[in-house]
């Protein structure tokens, strides 16, 4: 009886000394939106941080959604195929079909995931296992590098590089590069996969058809996928071309592109995500997402498939959304890169997404500069910036490797898919700082 | 084979070009050995691609067939759910990126509907996930709290997914069946009851956690106070966790009551619950669940959430908040839906039952949840000319579907390798039908049994 006690309590003491969670969490706790969108919602601000239009999403998608719920098919409550709602990946098989020229079978080559955040998951837990290397151009979209580790994986950085800009002119996203040589050599025979985010949250680099090639030559030779998040897929300014790598020689049979409802249709909070690929790889991610989440919410998906369909009969044409929008979108980057350059920071000028990062190693901040903190001199400046200047930001920081972080932290990331209101008081609050600082 | 142009005629040349071809063609050979794993899965999904209901409702979509298979209500949602999501939609701000581990309106109406149920404190940020469906809480429970070495008890029969997701984490399903104390012969889901002996020889060192679901899919038993308090026990002396999947809750019948095991001493510590909207409000579609635990528990799952998905829909989450506040409003008046769909249902429940012993078959009432399982082999059909290796229900159900027009699932498809024998004589059949529905299920019954008198 003792000895079946003391058994007992060794079993207890081994079981209450080892974590209660699982080991794949460890490192993955911390998160920059859990910790900035919290901040921005505590103080009054005008918030340019968190990536999402604070304007509706175009009539033609509400009417849609609103159709769709209040209706007569009161089966748009109920669920919807598994991989995705038949209506959506059919148009979506469609449309995207006719811009990478290839046959693309709406049931086994498309799948609808919970926002692209959830494709991107399912691409790491189906393909990526312990021992496998996964490279990562920075700066990236900070959730990479966790959902790499969380699948066992390793995570090879890359960073682009930023040249120095044409006399006169203004650093833009495209002067950011990769150096080939450098590239070439992060490709081991362990690389499992590139993530390639093209438009790049938080630059706003538009990787050109040569960068592309050279990225896809790469991947050709090592046999290495591809996870292309293409989510800002429409926002490209300056009359730049989004090119979709998997419409290169011997790319599509190894890519797997991902789009976002959200930043489609500016309608973040629909969480209506999508993949396409070549069914011998969709059909793992098919395997990850029946035993994640199973089915994604019905209602949301009739909806953005009625918006593919009318943006698919007017493709191209003036009075498309995917027209329209990048076009209010470049007016309103204008706008605040001005407003930027007037106060003394400087903007870099993104060729594509809702983002610009501003350089802030020439403004005379109010906030020192401390080599020995821990914490990265670009997020104590936000914080700083929220509560005394009511004016939110991203740290692009967040956007690197803990490597990098050093190396990169005088920058911080403005979002501009806002309203004229919003705007304009981020201006004057900027004006208002300026004055603050030279007098008037 | 490169072509080697006329032009290069020099030897060294040649010579080199020949090298080249060669080193490119072993490199192609080489590239194809490796092609082949560098596009093989990861090994954490081995073996987990079959699912039952991709293929069961893929084989149910044909209009003609009368589907009361897969739990998917063709009853409307109580207009006031639909009318919010409107509502909702119509709100600018409702259609951006919301809070990420749940809306704030819906996580603290949730927290006042769940404080008044287990009579302690709920912290709306820290004690509750909202994930997408009960579903998505499993998914995040498991990949929060179970990994490589762990132990898991499943309670057979079980929801398919139960399985696979331990899997998946990493951890070794361990199986125990429910078994009919009338030895064949049940006539309610009371009778499937957990022998204690054998329940308590399956946990160990190894085991983290239970898995409970109550009410309980597919037989539809209610656990009694008594026997929670026989798992308590057992998840308390061995310090393992519970994950309690309570989705079908507000859905128990006359005489039967839900208990949550949290609310059992020693037991909110260790356990995370799980409810679902879909079958809350009929909405299946909505796909949004919540986890409720303690903060240490909780904020495991809200790092998985972090790194999956990150958050859920807004509108959804809006509506479904609008909605609980209306029914809170009157948790203790009879009209709350809570309540009065479990009235219609149990309505429903009993029509089922009498159509199915109108044709001679002795089905299982439940006590709670709306599946309902039958014994088919009384009717003894021929299917030896079903030539494919598969459990009896599965080929039951096929032949069903195809000649009979009407669909169910097979009960093995909630077993593990095991228990087959032992369950394939049952199949499932859903009653959150509407009458019309039930109308064409009786129609198809009563031929079937003239045919066979």
């Amino acid at each position: 009886m003792m000895a079946q006690l003391t058994g007992n309590c060794n079993e207890m003491e081994a079981k209450m000394s080892r974590p209660v969670q699982a080991q794949r969490l460890e490192g993955l706790d911390k998160n920059v939106w859990v910790e900035f969108v919290k901040l921005a919602a505590t103080y009054p601000t005008v918030n340019l941080g968190q990536g999402f239009p604070d304007f509706s999403p175009p009539d033609f998608v509400k009417e849609a959604f609103v159709k769709a719920v209040s209706g007569e098919n009161a089966m748009l409550h109920q669920y919807t195929r598994v991989f995705g709602h038949p209506a959506l990946v059919t148009i979506l098989a469609r449309f995207f079909g006719k811009l990478l020229g290839q046959d693309i079978d709406p049931l086994t080559n498309v799948m609808v995931t919970v926002g692209a955040y959830e494709a991107l998951f399912c691409c790491f837990q189906a393909l990526v296992d312990s021992g496998d290397e996964v490279i990562i151009i920075e700066p990236y979209f900070d959730c990479y590098e966790p959902m790499v580790k969380m699948a066992g994986g390793t995570p090879v950085f890359i960073p682009l590089r930023p040249k120095t800009p044409a006399p006169g002119k203004l650093m833009s996203s495209g002067d950011w590069q990769l150096d080939p040589a450098e590239l070439a050599s992060k490709f081991t025979r362990r690389t499992k996969a590139i993530v390639l985010n093209s438009p790049n949250n938080p630059l706003g680099k538009v990787f050109s058809k040569k960068e592309m090639e050279i990225i896809a030559d790469l991947c050709v030779k090592h046999d290495v996928l591809c996870f292309s998040d293409e989510v800002y897929e429409w926002l490209v300014y300056d009359g730049k071309k989004h090119i979709r790598i998997a419409s290169l020689p011997g790319m599509w049979d190894r890519t797997i592109t991902i789009g976002s409802a959200g930043k489609t249709f500016s309608a973040t909070g629909w969480k209506v995500g999508w993949m396409f690929g070549p069914d011998h790889l969709v059909k793992h991610l098919r395997t990850v997402h029946q035993n994640c989440v199973y089915h994604c919410p019905t209602a949301a998906q009739e909806a953005v498939a009625q918006g593919f369909q009318r943006e698919f009969e007017h493709y191209g044409k003036p009075e498309s959304y995917f027209v329209q929008l990048p076009q209010e979108l470049q007016q309103k980057r204008d706008r605040l890169v001005q407003s930027l350059l007037a106060v003394g920071m400087k903007p870099i000028i993104p060729e594509g997404t809702y983002f610009l990062i501003a350089d802030l190693s020439d403004f005379k901040a109010e906030v020192p500069n401390l080599p020995d903190c821990e914490e990265p001199y670009d997020s104590r400046f936000i914080k700083w910036m929220i509560k005394n200047k009511g004016l939110a930001a991203i740290p692009v920081s967040a956007f690197y490797s803990t490597a990098q972080k050093r190396n990169f932290d005088h920058l911080i990331r403005f979002c501009f898919v806002k309203e004229e209101a919003t705007l304009k008081a981020a201006e004057d609050i900027l004006q208002q700082w300026k004055l603050k600082k030279t007098g008037p | 084979m490169l072509f080697v142009p006329q032009r290069f005629l020099c030897l060294g040349i040649r010579t080199q070009l020949l090298k080249t071809v060669s080193s490119l063609r072993s490199f192609r050979f080489s590239a194809l050995a490796t092609m082949a794993s560098k596009h093989k899965n990861a090994k954490r999904i081995e073996g987990l691609d079959s699912n039952v209901w991709v293929e069961f409702t893929k084989v149910a979509a044909d209009p003609s067939i009368v589907n009361l298979g897969q739990g998917l209500p063709d009853i409307s949602p109580p207009s006031y759910v639909k009318e919010e999501l409107a509502k909702a939609a119509a709100v600018d701000r409702l259609n951006q990126y919301t809070r990420g581990f749940g809306h704030p309106a819906l996580v603290k109406v949730l927290s006042q509907v769940y404080e008044k149920i287990c009579g302690r404190k709920i912290d709306p940020y820290t004690d509750i996930l909202v994930t997408v469906g009960g579903y998505g809480s499993l998914f995040s429970a498991m990949q929060a709290l179970i990994e490589e070495g762990d132990e898991v008890i499943i309670i057979e029969p079980f929801y398919d997914c139960y399985e696979p997701m331990v899997k998946m984490a990493g951890a070794k399903p361990v199986f125990i069946p429910l078994r009919d104390k009338k030895a064949g012969n049940s006539a309610s889901s009371a009778d499937w009851v957990l022998d204690p002996t054998e329940l308590a020889s399956k946990f160990n060192s190894k085991t983290k956690a239970i898995i409970l679901n109550t009410p309980h899919n597919p037989i539809g038993k209610v656990y009694t106070k008594e026997e929670l308090q026989l798992i308590a026990d057992l998840c308390i002396k061995h310090d393992s966790l519970c994950i309690s999947d309570e989705v079908y809750e507000w859905l128990v019948y006359t005489g039967n009551k839900h208990i949550k095991i949290a609310t059992l001493p020693g037991m909110w510590e260790r356990t995370v619950t799980i409810g679902s909207a879909g079958k809350t409000y009929s909405v299946t579609g909505w796909k949004l669940g919540w986890s409720i635990g303690p903060q240490h528990l909780i904020k495991h799952l809200q790092v998985v959430q972090q790194n999956t998905l990150y958050t859920c829909s807004t509108p959804l989450q809006e509506a479904l908040a609008q909605a609980f506040l209306i029914d809170f409003k009157r948790m203790d008046d009879p009209d709350c839906y809570f309540y009065s769909l479990s009235r219609e249902l149990e309505g429903k429940r009993n029509r089922m039952a009498q159509l199915l012993q109108e044709v001679g078959l002795k089905p299982v009432i439940p006590d709670g949840g709306y599946f309902m399982i039958v014994d088919v082999s009384a009717l003894d059909v021929d299917l030896s000319d079903m030539v494919e290796d598969r459990p009896y229900d599965y080929k039951f159900v096929t032949w069903m579907i195809k000649s009979k027009k009407l669909s169910a699932i097979p009960l093995t498809a909630f077993c593990g390798l095991e228990t087959k024998e032992q369950f394939e004589k049952y199949i499932r059949f859903c009653f959150i039908k509407q009458d019309s529905t039930l109308d064409a299920a009786e129609m198809i019954l009563k031929k079937w049994s003239k045919q066979t008198a």
